[in-house]
């Protein structure tokens, strides 16, 4: 009897054990890989495997990480900053990354981009699992969620992503037993390089904006920015990026115009500075005004670092002996990835990846 | 609560321990609460008409108990001073007391049904008849025939009554049947709902394999064709011909998965709990005819509809007085028959009702009295005709063909069900004579619906293994045969069972989470 | 009894109602059987068979179906 029962409880164990490692190996592979054309879902995790002693934070959506080289900080100015920002990030997600980064360091600046203030409601799937399950799992997490999901997400499929993308299976690659256990890195501190050329050729008009007020949703999540920075001593400043589309309205600058008045922070809106930055439209986006590219992105960067420095007096580390050279291997991963962009945009007229997507399509 | 919704999976987790670990004796209150909890889940509005069943069936049957205990103490105090006439009579006036009882508590329940339910058949369109269907009680049908057949039970004098009402209330609401069935009997479970049960290891394991079994016909099979079957019955103009014939099919894979899917979880769960259901199914498919197809779907319904309206119609004294007169007329053959026909399309005028308040659920159920009828009228044909190729009924491929007839009848039936117009079913259907395009069979149409080729591989191959599995069933109990097994390959069955669900089952995002069929019922 | 036996046999001309016991268990009477026979027993016995009566143990036999009919004549007088 009792060798029974033994026997029961041994084997029931094994099998629960071997069930979830089965289930957890299925859900690596089911897990979508973001590589190739969708590299901004991988963003969010890669932040854990830096060293975490960055002066300044930058977070926000496409507008900061395609727009904001943090190389080029450094490059120019000794600045060490770090991205963390995801596809159409939300506020609320932008309140939690920040949230979550402060648990692993303290910077003496965070930049927000304010474009995000425009939604009040959670938006796309998509965006959501992109951010969400990039994240690593603590109390956080577990708050993101809760405000993030759309009407027929579940909390479930945030814990155990399986239960979200078990009907991948029929549509499974190489890449996704190769990437099982976790993409190449995408990023160079959380700035996603496009080198490809794009011009602007007008816009469509302006029309009036569907709404002058941002939601309250919006604003209530923009203030726990506000004072997660005041109580850990942190400048806040709030930029609105270069991009010229979508629209940024009058309007809606006012908006933060004003907020940054009664908050005593500061609020820069880069667009009207195109000029005084250098950016040229013909040559400095990828896709007609939305987000700049990497020769876009390294004036805006350059123009960055010299406001933080006029404004926050932030430290230059190019001194720093130990810095330098973990900045070296960056800035040589920076321009290797440059080159080889540059060499691919020579040969086939675009990056590869595209070429490749189109194939396969 | 749907079943398939985690909601319900956590209320079985946390009722399931609970169940056995309160006292013996307040076991059937934890059930009854859960029972409530289940029900206002659903809406506290349900919660009145279920009330009111409850109450006017308990009232209903105490009188009528309390008339039997009269009779009886009438007729033994006065046995010597009777007259044979004069007992007689007093009999035939309590019954018919007892009568009036019963039928004005029918009245109540049927009437509730009656409004709520089937309003919308003739008011169709009209607000009224809308606000109506959106406070429709769940399982209203399924309940309100199980606590009326206790009634007819009582009042038959075929089992004295429940004299606790909070017992009768759970027998009433018990939470598995609600959805869709079985149809039980109060002679089948009373009992059983109210005594102890100790937790049963056994009862515990073919409990949950049985839940597994239904999850993945459910979720797996059901679900996923059910993607196919709506894209062709959304679009009868577009998608005709062949497509209506695959759609038959389809629907018969998607109805029989859902259905016997939701009630071996039904079955499953009450197992667990140390209750043990009548099975509602067997191998339904496998039959020859559609009589006795009826005798093997959805069993529940049709016992309830043979004990209790093709039985009393039949013996009617009108019916009996029919029959005299038809065979006098008519003569010994037709003319016998003629009774049982008219009581056979009354029921399944109603059975169709039941299915549903629209007309082509009435039309299906006529058709469905049609065919039995012909059928049985043809059988001396078929006498004949087999008295000349003896040994011919024995032969497996004829019997393949008799089940392949059965078949294409009850997908011809169900065309009425999908399509819930009975124009439009009936010009889809006579498409498939008409519009030979076969082509689409092999030219990848059948990839636009929806399903990709893996899709197709998933249903094909679980159909395969349903089709498996009930030929086993036939050699005796397939978790009796798994229970031989030792432990580990038990556990390994169970895990591989369970990750197929979780993997292939059309569930979450991207999917349409789709209900059991029969809950709207 | 012999009366019962001739309707029944009129029915299956092919079964032995003396011998078989399992009439409803075997499948051998459906319920258009059923109801048939309760219409020629309440033509050749004068007695109503009520619905409550058509159970299993009622029909299994020629003999249960027949005490069944003595039953009811007995409670009639």
């Amino acid at each position: 009897m009792k060798n029974r029962k033994f026997r029961f409880i041994i084997s029931l164990t094994v099998t629960v054990l071997l069930f979830v490692f089965v289930c957890y190996l299925a859900q690596c592979i089911l897990m979508p890989k973001y590589t190739g054309i969708r590299k901004e879902g991988a963003l969010i995790s890669e932040y854990y495997d830096e060293v975490k002693d960055h002066d300044v934070i930058i977070i926000g959506d496409c507008e900061v990480y395609e727009n904001i080289s943090p190389i080029t900080l450094w490059e120019e100015y000794g600045i060490t900053s770090y991205i963390r920002g995801s596809a159409q990030m939300l506020v609320w997600h932008s309140y939690y990354i920040l949230e979550e980064t402060l648990k692993y360091e303290k910077p003496d600046v965070v930049i927000f981009n304010v474009l995000a203030m425009k939604y009040n409601e959670p938006q796309s799937e998509a965006y959501n699992r992109m951010f969400l399950d990039g994240m690593k799992l603590s109390s956080t997490k577990l708050k993101a969620i809760k405000v993030s999901m759309t009407e027929e997400e579940t909390t479930l499929s945030y814990l155990a992503p399986i239960f979200r993308f078990h009907s991948r299976w029929d549509e499974l690659t190489g890449e996704d037993f190769k990437y099982m256990f976790g993409v190449p890195k995408v990023s160079h501190n959380g700035y996603l390089m496009r080198c490809d050329i794009k011009p602007l050729e007008g816009l469509p008009a302006v029309r009036n904006p569907e709404f002058t007020d941002f939601g309250e949703n919006a604003y209530a999540y923009l203030d726990k920015i506000t004072s997660l920075c005041k109580e850990n001593d942190i400048e806040l400043l709030l930029i609105k990026s270069p991009s010229v589309y979508p629209h940024w309205y009058d309007e809606w600058d006012q908006q933060i115009v004003d907020y940054a008045a009664q908050n005593g922070l500061q609020y820069v809106n880069t667009l009207k500075l195109q000029s005084t930055i250098g950016i040229d439209m013909t040559t400095d986006t990828y896709d007609a005004g939305l987000h700049l590219n990497l020769y876009g992105a390294e004036k805006f960067s350059k123009w960055l670092g010299q406001y933080l420095q006029d404004t926050y007096n932030v430290a230059d580390h190019r001194n720093d002996p130990e810095l330098s050279a973990r900045y070296e291997q960056k800035v040589a991963a920076y321009y290797k990835e440059k080159a080889q962009q540059e060499s691919e945009i020579a040969e086939y007229g675009c990056l590869k990846m595209f070429k490749d997507h189109k194939e396969n399509d | 609560m749907l079943f398939t919704s985690l909601g319900f999976l956590v209320f079985l987790a946390v009722l399931i321990p609970l169940y056995f670990l309160v006292p013996k004796k307040i076991q059937w209150i934890v059930l009854l609460v859960a029972n409530a909890f289940f029900y206002v889940y659903a809406g506290t509005r349900g919660l009145i008409f279920i009330s009111v069943t409850i109450v006017t069936t308990y009232i209903a049957t105490m009188v009528i108990s309390h008339l039997y205990a009269s009779q009886e103490k009438y007729l033994k105090d006065n046995k010597e001073s009777l007259s044979k006439e004069a007992k007689k009579a007093y009999k035939n006036k309590m019954q018919q007391k007892r009568r009036l009882v019963m039928i004005l508590c029918a009245v109540v329940s049927f009437g509730i049904i009656a409004v709520m339910k089937y309003s919308g058949l003739f008011l169709r369109g009209t607000e009224f008849a809308q606000s109506l269907s959106l406070i429709l009680p769940l399982g209203i049908s399924y309940y309100t025939f199980q606590t009326m057949g206790y009634l007819i039970d009582v009042y038959r004098g075929t089992y004295s009554p429940e004299k606790n009402i909070f017992k009768l209330a759970l027998f009433t609401s018990f939470f598995p049947l609600l959805l869709q069935g079985p149809i039980t009997r109060f002679g089948d479970i009373g009992k059983q709902l109210y005594e102890p049960h100790t937790f049963n290891m056994r009862n515990f394991t073919y409990g949950l394999e049985r839940i597994l079994w239904g999850y993945f016909k459910k979720v797996v099979i059901a679900d996923r064709i059910l993607i196919a079957v709506k894209a062709i019955i959304s679009e009868p103009d577009e998608y005709n011909g062949v497509y209506v014939l695959c759609g038959m099919v389809f629907y018969a894979i998607q109805l029989y998965c859902d259905f016997t899917g939701g009630i071996d979880i039904t079955i499953g769960i009450a197992q667990i709990l140390g209750i043990s259901l009548p099975e509602n199914f067997l191998r339904p498919f496998f039959s020859k005819n559609i009589a006795e197809y009826w005798r093997r779907w959805h069993i529940s319904l049709g016992v309830w509809f043979r004990e209790y309206l093709f039985y009393p119609i039949s013996v009617s004294k009108p019916l009996l007085k029919l029959s005299k007169f038809t065979r006098n007329k008519i003569g010994n053959g037709i003319g016998m028959r003629i009774p049982v026909y008219v009581a056979t399309v009354t029921v399944w005028f109603i059975t169709g009702l039941w299915h549903g308040s629209a007309w082509n659920f009435i039309v299906w159920g006529l058709l469905n009295a049609a065919i039995i009828i012909i059928s049985e009228e043809l059988s001396p044909l078929y006498a004949k005709f087999h008295s000349h190729f003896p040994g011919l009924k024995q032969k497996w491929l004829y019997r393949l063909f008799e089940i392949g007839r059965m078949f294409f009848i009850m997908c011809s039936l169900r065309v009425l069900d999908c399509y819930r117009n009975v124009g439009t079913a009936f010009k889809a259907y006579s498409t498939i004579f008409t519009r030979f395009n076969y082509n689409i069979l092999t030219d990848g149409s059948l990839l636009k619906l929806g399903l990709g080729v893996l899709d197709y591989v998933v249903v094909f191959c679980g159909v395969a293994l349903i089709i498996t599995i009930s030929l086993l069933q036939r050699t005796g109990s397939i978790r009796d045969k798994i229970a031989k097994k030792p432990i580990g390959i038990q556990m390994a069955i169970f895990a591989a069972l369970l990750f197929i669900i979780l993997i292939f089952g059309a569930y979450g995002i991207g999917y349409d989470s789709s209900q059991f069929i029969y809950t709207e019922f | 009894m012999d009366e019962l036996l001739n309707i029944l046999t009129e029915l299956h001309p092919d079964i032995d109602f003396d011998k078989e016991e399992n009439l409803i268990g075997d499948k051998i009477l459906d319920s258009f059987d059923i109801v048939t026979i309760i219409a020629e027993v309440s033509d050749v016995f004068d007695v109503a068979i009520p619905a409550q009566d058509i159970v299993e143990e009622n029909f299994n036999s020629a003999k249960a179906l027949y005490a069944l009919i003595k039953r009811l004549e007995e409670e009639d007088d």
